[in-house]
């Protein structure tokens, strides 16, 4: 039988098998833990994921994954493979549970009138070469994961400058959204760029950041705070009036530290703190 | 090291923790700063901590108590040189050292100390005539 006509003859016995396999599917951990008690839901995904693999059966096709058979394919593991990383599990279960779809199928062929018996053999080698191309997949996604982890590490860096805008001012115009381990990061720059400069006074510039809700502002409490104990005093500035507007709203105080609306105010403030006299024109 | 001395420059008390601070050590401290400034004169104590580079809630408690104390005896405290970590710490715990005030180094908090009863600006080494960089 050539692998054309083999392909064509699992399409058929899928295509007609197709109850029993779903049914067996929708029990298979790889659905039971997405859809949990809904067996419905389970059984249709199954479906789902059953009907592209008999089409692509069909096109003979089954070996490469560009081909347009994949697409709804894709769509199911996509739904399901998302749901399982998003809900904790990891790359190498999901890749178990894939596996696992093989049995149901496989335990049809069996039973099947006419099947040829294939050496156990070929099976080991068919699956020891599943097996490579999995480890080349799952190199490949540990290294890209490296080159993010490595990008948001550097994005980190850069985009937390501490200036010295003065003898004793330092300011950090903060970009983009504060999350916590940003603020920790600004938070522990700031803090040696104050021993760094021996500062008095430190501007965090929230100009950039888009929007401040109770925890962007718990974490420059924080910071202020920091500042403070280390001796020096913590200017916020760069605040928007939507922003005052949505402090305000949220009954956030921050009355314990200096607010000033720009930058320039924010230094002119320093200036003033640190004993430096401005002329006329200042 | 059973006791951390207690230095006297005029009317302020210099403490100067060096190293890590045992609980008993620090019970010690609080004591012995307390004798010191309730045998009179004394205005000010700086505790210089920058050479602590961990600081527990109980520590962190200990020199909240201390400057506490010491305002009770009519002195301020001023705590001067923490280390960028120890700060991150106390504000992670939620201590904010009330009571006493800070200052970056020992040199900022004597001035702190040597120009004021009522709080002052800032301590600043460089105000003078020197316009900035």
């Amino acid at each position: 039988m050539s692998s054309e006509q083999a392909t064509a003859k699992v399409a058929e016995t899928l295509a007609a098998r197709q109850d029993e396999i779903v049914r067996g599917w929708a029990d298979l951990p790889l659905f039971t833990t997405v859809y949990g008690g809904q067996h419905d839901e389970s059984m249709a995904e199954a479906g789902r994921l059953l009907d592209a693999l008999v089409e692509l059966a069909g096109s003979g096709r089954t070996d490469d994954f560009r081909a347009p058979g994949f697409a709804a394919v894709r769509e199911v593991l996509t739904r399901i493979t998302s749901e399982r990383l998003r809900s904790g599990g990891d790359l190498q279960q999901v890749l178990d549970e894939i596996g696992q779809l093989r049995q149901p199928v496989t335990a049809i062929f069996d039973g099947h009138p006419g099947a040829v018996t294939v050496p156990a053999e070929l099976v080991a080698v068919t699956e020891l070469i599943g097996s490579l191309r999995v480890v080349a997949v799952v190199v490949l996604l540990g290294e890209s994961d490296e080159v993010v982890a490595r990008q948001r590490m550097e994005l980190m860096e850069i985009s937390t400058p501490v200036i010295r805008l003065w003898e004793g001012i330092v300011a950090v115009p903060l970009i983009g959204t504060l999350d916590s381990v940003r603020s920790q990061v600004v938070m522990e720059s700031l803090l040696s760029g104050i021993v760094d400069e021996q500062a008095a006074v430190a501007i965090l510039d929230i100009t950039g950041v888009p929007m401040v809700d109770t925890l962007v502002a718990q974490h420059l409490m924080k910071t202020a705070m920091a500042v403070q104990l280390m001796g020096a005093e913590c200017v916020i500035s760069g605040i928007r009036p939507q922003i005052a507007q949505t402090i305000v709203h949220l009954g956030i105080d921050l009355r314990e530290i200096t607010t000033r609306a720009t930058l320039s105010d924010a230094l002119k403030y320093g200036l003033a703190r640190t004993g430096v006299a401005l002329g006329a024109g200042g | 090291m059973d006791r951390i001395p207690i230095l006297r420059l005029g009317p302020v008390l210099i403490v100067s923790v060096q190293g890590d601070l045992a609980d008993a050590v620090a019970v010690a401290l609080r004591h012995d700063v307390g004798e010191a400034v309730s045998s009179g004169g004394i205005t000010g104590v700086v505790l210089d901590v920058s050479g602590v580079a961990i600081v527990d809630s109980y520590l962190g408690r200990v020199l909240t108590e201390i400057a506490a104390d010491c305002s009770l005896l009519g002195a301020s405290t001023v705590v001067a040189g923490l280390k960028p970590a120890v700060a991150i710490t106390l504000v992670e715990m939620g201590l904010r050292l009330d009571g006493a005030r800070t200052a970056r180094s020992l040199e900022a908090a004597m001035a702190m100390l040597g120009t004021s009863v009522a709080p002052v600006p800032f301590a600043t080494p460089f105000a003078s005539a020197e316009g900035g960089p």
